[in-house]
């Protein structure tokens, strides 16, 4: 790790004006950017210490029934928040399927917006990588991916977004509150993380000492509780990154369903909102079939970046999945392996 | 730079004079205190052998730089025990051997405290697995740990019946 | 199970045999127990060592002037500036010896070499040092595919074991057979990541030098380090009180250690070195991967008329060793023809070496799902096929097995995990939740090597007892068993005996590996306490005084802390009394103990046990979950069953990683391992254990060594691989042939 200054700044103010020097970087929990920063993927010069800024740290309810996530909240305060679960239980679920218990008593809610790609050749500092070195080439291209990007990739990135939290985020139209140089603004989650195109090196859509202030869900996401889940598929049963995951939250009014919610987690650079397939399902039943026609949706574009087809297929079958369990409605309590294959009740198989 | 850091480590206050803001806890704890119950196994968050407790909480402290925790309550495995009088997830390791090499077993018993504290698991097994699921024990130590962890939660849910009683 | 000792193991007035807690566990549980790196003498520097990111070729330069510039940076080591050695590193020392990479030259052999050393005030300071480097390199193709390296005839597999054996015509065999199974078998490169990464801190004094490091044979890493520094042997000090874990990796010399060491030396300061876990993966040996290939003739009643196994396994381009996957198949199903052989392969990575039964553990993978494989050609239940290929002899020699209790093994295994009503076909079997569930079995099988080892016994004044021997507790509990056996043979409480051991200044208690420690340094132990009690004994009968007294003929009894004339139980006197009255301080009982060659070579020696395993698997995304192991062993006399459990739970989650886990990624491209750390090289965490039952199976074996003790640490892992892949296909009906198991294996 190189040598660095370390910055505590007292406001919010103080700490963007301090991040608009050049080579800064802000610190949350450190739980991503310290570990890159002893691998040598990232070298800030000036750390800036977000975590005791005055105000971040807050769950706050708004009238309406949305909810206003301060950034410096931490992963597992927000997950066992009991409202917060009931509302967003596909969120919560989530966010206690990733990583371990440790380090989700430290991230923060913002840190995990600023995950950076697990992709081995992005954390391989010998290897090419455009989004490490602009302009270097892409080693994974080639390389060992059979965990890369199926939607969204580009010849200059292959690498996915390995957020959990993520997922059901996009689904459920968050949105990122932001502070920097120019003011405040916000943007919606969805477009918050980008597709690599040709400049896969900007990564989001962050100005330059732009600061994560908040997430906020909205009240019309809460309409998803009675039927909303979060399902990962891993390589071991914790404790692992997904090789594909889904979120799926569905209103059902008699019957019929009336919004559908599905996003896909680990197939893209970001996480991958499925439009057209929540479009299917608006007024269908909750079939199978119907859900088998949805997930052919989300994965209408897919095609394999390496040696990854596998993916398309696994994440066609979690999109139904998930959609099943949505359907058959959110467990009354957390289940003891949080978004696990082994945590449902039922496991009704859809592949003939 | 030097940094005046002020922590409060099993108990005990102190200031730390830190010449290098790159020193994280797990280092600044091993390397600098003498305090070297607390075990590195990967120094990147992905084996829970540096789990420690700040303010509370269960953390890697591998990924946690000392220049950030002013004012920080810290307990590591050396602040467990009152005297000679093991904590009761101590004992319970002891007794469910839920180690072999010892190596992880620091990380895997402040984990259990926290987790005990944290009070998510009530006793199933199941939920015990998955939340000591960020301590890597290479021997195979798991069977043991996990019966350790839910007769320890038993023993101390005992102990507070009787205090408050 | 019950912890409750088989009776054919608790011997009168003994404590070996019984279930006691872990004469550690207080140091362990309260971060009082010292490992290596917890060292911190006065003035110690850090050393941190840069590796190499190509895995063939050399450096060109490295930016010694900007590491030096690094604030806090003491030196830097290079190959041009490295100080001598007295003996050539790339001289193989004998027995367990590796070339060794310690910068002798510019040259890379694979990636993760060491290429340079950095020393400086600060861990921080060492680490930042050597990223700065900055080495260039002239980078040569990399050769680490199966397709890449040179093949050979190894002179050798393991360690210095044979690469072939052959017994009868397997040719004819297979010519004359019913049918013919032919089944290829790839197993991964495995790297032990024990918890604790190697280490060293080193300081000398003079031309002494005292090393605290983990290692798993102390006498001979000694007389290893002194040849390499020009010193007599007993000028180097290790202190081992605890390995965090070894696995085999911390048998053998590395070169990262030496070249801390030299630092130390050539800076007149201690150093410490820590590897980081990244470099775990390259310098400190690995298990091989393996391509292997069965050849199964079955007859029409399910019986084997021969079996041919031959693997091509990988070792380094500069080094030999040979996981010796092959010779599983050699000692444990009858066939009237038998061959097994190897094939090397050389390829650009560190030189591997014995990682937790090496060759028995990739063999025995292969071979157990070939014989479900048969099994199921031969429309039988797994275990009855194994039943009908049961070897009543050491299959090929035709020696008698000094025990083998593995029928009891299947038995007891069987009934306990509920085998009996498995549907023979795969996908029969569903849970209510809709999950694939499949049983599998598969036998475990592991040799009982004997090392050579000394130990000293004292009685004391007071009647208690220090027993010392050079051993090593790296997990398996040496501390506790050594003090069990040791009483027993003292006739003491192990509350009496005091045992030094973890430092090599102590008796040599041989080599930690090969399942063989309790044995070996117990057996030293039993002997110098029975020689000890042989000298009081003396006293006691000589002394007209003793009760004792002339019972020298009649013998005397020791238990208890006393001697008990043998015919006679109202007679006895303390150790304490005895000794007083003859004036002495203490009786130095010692021993050096060894194998009885004669029952070495009419037996065969073996650990045996069989492992049964449920799988549930999710019937669309194929996620796998081991949801039960039942493991039975029979492994001689057990001197304390809750240890053995351990070792046998411990080596069968080894089995679950082996089967569904680990595997180093390459990218053959540059021959760099893409997943060396502990996020992407999986091991099993606790969630992907929810269930594991072993069942203590007794079995006397008078031939094995006076103790009657086998080995218990590696069996696990043999059978439990096999166990689990056939219970995949059983779930799934898909066959497992390369490992790990992955999701597309499963989702087709």
């Amino acid at each position: 790790m190189n040598r660095f200054d370390f910055i505590a700044p007292h406001n919010i103010s103080e700490a963007v004006a301090a991040a608009a020097e050049p080579g800064s970087a802000y610190l949350a929990a450190g739980t991503n950017l310290l570990d890159l920063m002893k691998i040598g993927v990232s070298r800030p010069v000036r750390l800036i210490d977000i975590t005791r800024l005055p105000g971040l740290d807050r769950i706050e309810w708004q009238p309406d029934g949305g909810v206003r996530i301060g950034a410096m909240v931490r992963n597992s305060d927000l997950a066992y928040d009991p409202r917060f679960a009931r509302t967003f239980p596909a969120v919560a679920e989530a966010l206690l399927s990733g990583a371990s218990a440790q380090l989700r008593n430290a991230a923060t809610i913002g840190g995990n917006l600023m995950q950076r790609t697990r992709c081995a050749y992005f954390q391989d500092t010998a290897s090419a990588c455009n989004r490490r070195v602009p302009g270097s080439g892409c080693d994974a291209l080639h390389g060992e991916n059979r965990l890369h990007a199926v939607v969204g990739w580009s010849e200059h990135c292959i690498a996915t977004h390995p957020s959990d939290f993520c997922v059901p985020l996009a689904a459920l139209d968050a949105v990122v509150e932001l502070e920097g140089p120019q003011g405040k603004r916000e943007i919606p989650l969805e477009d918050f993380h980008r597709l690599p195109g040709e400049t896969p090196e900007q990564e989001t859509a962050l100005a330059p000492a732009e600061l994560i202030v908040a997430l906020r869900l909205p009240a019309e996401a809460a309409r998803f509780a009675a039927n909303a889940r979060y399902l990962k598929l891993r390589e071991r049963t914790s404790y692992a990154f997904a090789v594909v995951s889904a979120a799926a939250a569905l209103e059902i009014n008699d019957g019929v369903i009336s919004h559908a919610r599905l996003a896909l987690g680990a197939i893209a650079a970001k996480p991958w909102r499925a439009r057209e397939a929540e479009a299917s399902l608006a007024g269908a039943e909750p079939t199978l079939e119907a859900f088998t026609r949805a997930a052919g949706f989300a994965l209408a574009d897919a095609r394999p970046s390496g040696d990854n087809a596998f993916k398309i297929e696994l994440a066609r079958r979690i999109a139904v999945r998930a959609l099943i369990l949505a359907a058959e409605g959110t467990p009354e309590v957390m289940p003891a392996l949080p978004a696990s294959p082994f945590s449902t009740t039922p496991g009704a198989s859809h592949v003939a | 730079m030097s940094l005046s850091i002020s922590l409060t480590i099993n108990g005990q206050p102190r200031t730390i004079a830190l010449d290098d803001p790159r020193v994280t806890l797990l280092d600044l704890l091993r390397e600098r205190l003498d305090l070297t119950g607390t075990k590195k196994g990967c120094d990147r968050g992905q084996c829970g052998a540096c789990t420690v407790l700040v303010d509370g909480r269960r953390i890697n402290s591998c990924l946690s730089l000392v220049a950030s925790l002013d004012g920080a309550d810290v307990q590591t495995i050396e602040g467990l025990a009152d005297g000679d009088a093991l904590h009761p997830v101590q004992a319970a390791f002891i007794e469910a051997d839920g180690f072999q090499c010892g190596y992880c077993t620091p990380g895997q018993i402040m984990s259990a405290v926290g987790l005990i504290k944290e009070g998510h698991a009530s006793g199933d097994p199941e939920r015990v697995r998955e939340l000591m699921s960020g301590n890597i024990c290479r021997c195979g130590a798991y069977q043991g740990i996990t019966e350790a962890v839910l007769e320890a939660q038993k023993v101390m849910a005992d102990k507070k019946g009787r205090n408050a009683a | 199970m019950s912890l409750d000792a088989p009776s054919t193991n608790a011997r009168y007035g003994s404590n070996a045999g019984q279930p006691l807690t872990r004469r550690d566990g207080v140091l362990k549980v309260t971060g009082r127990a010292t490992y290596a790196a917890d060292n911190h003498p006065d003035g110690m520097l850090y050393a941190v060592t840069a590796v190499s990111r190509i895995a063939r070729g050399r450096v060109t330069s490295l930016d010694v002037e900007a590491t030096k510039a690094h604030p806090g940076v003491v030196e830097v080591m290079t190959p041009a500036s490295r100080p001598p050695l007295a003996h050539d590193p790339d001289e193989k020392m004998p027995p367990f010896g590796f070339r060794i990479e310690v910068l002798q030259d510019s040259t890379v052999r694979y990636a993760n070499q060491p290429i340079a050393l950095v020393i400086a005030e600060t861990l921080e300071a060492a680490t930042e040092g050597a990223a700065l480097l900055n080495p260039q390199y002239d980078a040569d193709e990399p050769r680490t595919g199966i397709d890449d390296g040179l093949r050979f005839d190894p002179p050798a597999v393991g360690v210095g074991g044979p690469p072939k054996a052959a017994f009868g015509d397997v040719e004819a065999g297979l010519a004359k057979a019913a049918q013919v199974l032919e089944r290829d078998y790839v197993t991964p490169a495995q790297y032990h990541n024990a918890m604790e990464p190697h280490a060293v801190v080193a300081e000398w004094d003079g031309d002494h030098v005292m090393l605290d490091m983990p290692n798993q044979a102390l006498a001979m890493s000694c007389a290893s380090y002194a040849t390499y520094f020009g010193i007599p042997p007993e000028n180097v000090t290790i202190r081992s009180p605890f390995l965090g874990g070894g696995f085999g990796s911390k048998a053998i010399i590395n070169g990262p250690q030496i070249l801390a060491i030299l630092a130390a030396r050539a800076l007149k300061r201690p150093v410490k070195l820590v590897l980081s876990r990244a470099q775990m993966y390259g310098p400190v040996g690995h298990r091989g991967g393996t391509w292997q290939k069965l050849r199964i003739g079955l007859n029409n009643d399910g019986q084997l008329t021969a079996l041919h196994h031959k693997s091509i396994s990988a070792t380094s381009s500069f080094d030999d060793f040979l996981e010796p996957a092959a010779n599983a198949s050699t000692h444990l199903y009858a066939s009237p023809a038998l061959l097994s052989e190897h094939e090397g392969i050389r390829l650009d990575t560190g030189t591997p070496g014995p990682m937790r039964a090496p060759g028995e553990a990739s063999g025995s993978a292969a071979l157990e799902v070939a014989i479900d494989e048969a099994a199921d050609a031969c429309g039988m239940d797994p275990l009855d096929f194994r039943l009908h290929n049961y070897a009543e002899t050491e299959p090929g020699s035709g020696r008698p097995f000094s025990s083998k209790a593995l029928r009891e093994c299947y038995a007891e295994g069987a009934k306990r995990f509920g085998w009996a009503g498995r549907p023979l076909a795969s996908r029969q079997m569903r849970d209510k939740n809709g999950f694939l569930v499949g049983w599998g079995m598969g036998t475990a099988l592991f040799p009982c090597p004997h090392f050579p080892a000394e130990a000293r016994a004292t009685l004391r004044a007071d009647g208690t007892a220090l027993v010392e021997t050079a051993g090593a507790d790296m997990g398996q509990g040496a501390w506790t068993a050594l003090a069990q056996i040791a009483a027993e043979a003292l006739g003491l409480d192990p509350e009496q005996v005091e045992l030094h051991s973890g430092i090599s200044t102590l008796p040599d208690g041989g080599i930690a590996g090969g399942s063989g420690h309790t044995a070996s340094a117990g057996l030293a132990l039993n002997n110098a306490g029975k020689d000890a009690i042989a000298q009081l004994s003396e006293l006691a009968t000589n002394d007209p005084a003793s009760p004792l007294f002339g019972a020298g003929n009649i013998g005397v009894e020791a238990r208890a802390g006393r001697l008990y004339r043998r015919d006679d139980e109202t007679r006895s006197e303390s150790y304490a009394e005895i000794l007083a009255r003859a004036g002495r301080r203490e009786i130095v009982g010692t021993a050096k103990a060894s194998r009885d060659p004669a029952a070495a070579e009419a037996h065969a020696m073996f650990s045996h046990g069989a492992v049964f395993a449920e799988v549930k698997v999710d019937p669309d995304l194929g996620q796998i979950r081991v949801t039960r192991l039942v493991g039975a062993f029979a492994a001689g006399r057990i001197i304390n069953p809750r240890l053995v459990e351990s070792q046998y739970f411990g080596g069968m989650i080894w089995g679950v990683s082996f089967a569904l886990h680990e595997e180093a990624i390459i990218d053959h491209r540059t021959g760099r391992i893409m997943n060396a750390d502990l996020a992407e090289y999986h091991v099993p965490i606790n969630a992907d254990i929810p269930s594991l039952e072993a069942i203590l199976i007794p079995e006397n074996d008078p031939f094995v060594n006076a103790i009657g003790v086998k080995g218990v640490g590696e069996i696990g892992i043999t059978g439990t691989v096999g166990a689990i892949a056939n219970a995949i296909w059983h779930a799934t009906g898909v066959r497992v042939r390369k490992f790990p198991v992955r999701l597309e294996d499963i989702i087709g």
